[in-house]
């Protein structure tokens, strides 16, 4: 069993990479985890990664930079269903678009916009930097076992921007920032994280492991 | 809901960690490596690498340090120290780092925050701003950067500079008190609430932490996002969990996974 963790030049993916290595050992499961930015790499993966840090257009060109990638990614995952994780904006790249700077099209699997946070409270900081607890929409594999709730683990995210889904169901769970901030959507065999799960300590292991065995 | 942040930060000359006394009487202490595994497992929040080594031919060896702790440690890391260009950033990021935290590259030339911030976005620039308290007795308060380890004035004022940084696209200032720094008596409050309430962006409080009533006040009187220390954590006087078991009792929101 092959995880491919897609590389278009995003930041650097060796935690992401060694987050995933500790994860498949703490699980117990046998998976073979791969950073590559070959598309036939995707296409023989059985789970399929996408990270990705900066803007979210910065990040569509890289992807569109990828000879294939872009396909090998829709076939792979629209078409053969094979379990995808998005992280940070490799989840909002998920959406129809992006208004970060400029509006450039998403992958549009998760209907809906990236657009700024707007807490209620103007005095709370932008970017929402740091730890925060998980407010759960509706149950998903990616969260089973894992505490949440006002008092339960935390997940670290940094990010000004946030997908604003079109569908609720869309949304699996928020984190509490001046009102809801989208943390977890889903559909299907597609999930993305809005958080770092690699740099989550217990909630980040805990869901990379979940994932890996999550079979949609 | 977001918690405040304790994140000790670790000195580091030439691969070893150290931690200055107002920047002078360095001390060795240990394998930074080590020492982010173990802050890691005991609860804190981020860490913080702060390179002091003089020569800039010695980065290969920083690089390193930064690659073997991302690779045992999931926790946010931010470096900081001689970090001049977009290069050194990259470098820095490929290595492992999440954030860069630029300091005098960003009093020479502010356009090198709007640089930084556009090519790899604004969540991994950190602007590190040294202060120092230099209105008189009865005049209002006013603070100025001060470089090369406090001993050089800018004639630049510390509240518009971090204005203009979180305008240019820094994610988070990392703030220092150059007074209070090595002293143990407390953050400069007025300082870290006047640039904390004068910016959109997160404000990490650093100089002075003495006590754990110092990280309390941090935040509850200076309107940090996060605070940081040094010493009082490496030399084992308190522990991470012992701090963020002191804020909470003041009420501030804190992790305790």
């Amino acid at each position: 069993m092959i995880v491919a963790i897609i590389d278009y030049g995003s930041g650097n993916l060796h935690s992401a990479h060694k987050a995933f290595e500790r994860a498949v050992r703490e699980s117990g499961l046998n998976r073979a985890v791969r950073v590559t930015s070959l598309p036939e790499d995707v296409l023989a993966a059985d789970h399929v990664v996408l990270p990705g840090v900066g803007a979210f257009a910065d990040c569509r060109r890289g992807l569109d930079a990828v000879p294939g990638m872009v396909e090998a990614l829709t076939e792979a995952v629209r078409r053969r269903g094979k379990p995808f994780l998005g992280i940070c904006v490799g989840a909002q790249l998920l959406a129809t678009r992006g208004l970060e700077y400029e509006i450039v099209p998403g992958l549009g699997w998760i209907p809906g916009d990236v657009a700024p946070i707007k807490p209620v409270d103007p005095a709370l900081k932008i970017p929402h930097m740091g730890w925060n607890t998980l407010d759960v929409r509706r149950a998903h594999p990616v969260l089973d076992g894992i505490r949440t709730g006002d008092d339960g683990l935390h997940a670290y995210f940094v990010h000004s921007y946030q997908l604003y889904a079109e569908n609720p169901d869309d949304v699996v769970a928020t984190a509490d920032y001046g009102g809801p901030v989208t943390a977890i959507v889903a559909r299907d065999n597609v999930v993305g994280v809005q958080f770092h799960p690699e740099k989550s300590q217990t909630l980040g292991l805990a869901l990379i492991g979940n994932f890996l065995a999550w079979r949609p | 809901m977001l918690k405040a942040r304790v994140i000790p930060c670790l000195d580091v000359k030439d691969g070893r960690v150290v931690k200055g006394v107002n920047f002078v009487n360095l001390r060795d202490a240990g394998d930074p490596v080590e020492s982010a595994v173990a802050y890691d497992k005991a609860g804190a929040d981020e860490l913080c690498f702060l390179d002091i080594t003089a020569s800039h031919e010695a980065r290969g060896i920083l690089l390193d340090v930064v690659r073997r702790t991302a690779e045992v440690c999931f926790m946010p890391l931010t470096v900081g120290g001689g970090v001049r260009t977009v290069d050194d950033i990259r470098n820095l990021l490929l290595a492992g780092a999440d954030k860069a935290s630029i300091n005098s590259a960003a009093v020479a030339d502010r356009q090198f925050v709007r640089r930084a911030a556009e090519k790899f976005g604004s969540q991994c620039v950190v602007v590190a701003i040294d202060a120092k308290r230099v209105s008189g007795a009865g005049e209002p308060l006013r603070w100025e950067i001060f470089t090369h380890g406090g001993r050089r004035p800018t004639g630049i004022d510390a509240v518009a500079f971090a204005r203009e940084v979180a305008e240019l696209g820094a994610g988070e200032i990392l703030l220092t008190s150059m007074d209070r720094d090595g002293s143990k008596i407390g953050f400069d409050i007025e300082l870290t609430r006047t640039i904390a309430d004068a910016t959109p962006i997160p404000v990490i409080a650093s100089g002075g932490v003495g006590n754990l009533d110092h990280l309390v006040d941090g935040v509850a009187k200076g309107h940090a996002s996060a605070v940081l220390a040094a010493s009082i954590f490496h030399f084992g006087e308190y522990t991470i969990r012992q701090a963020k078991a002191r804020m909470a009792q003041a009420g501030i929101p804190v992790r305790m996974d």
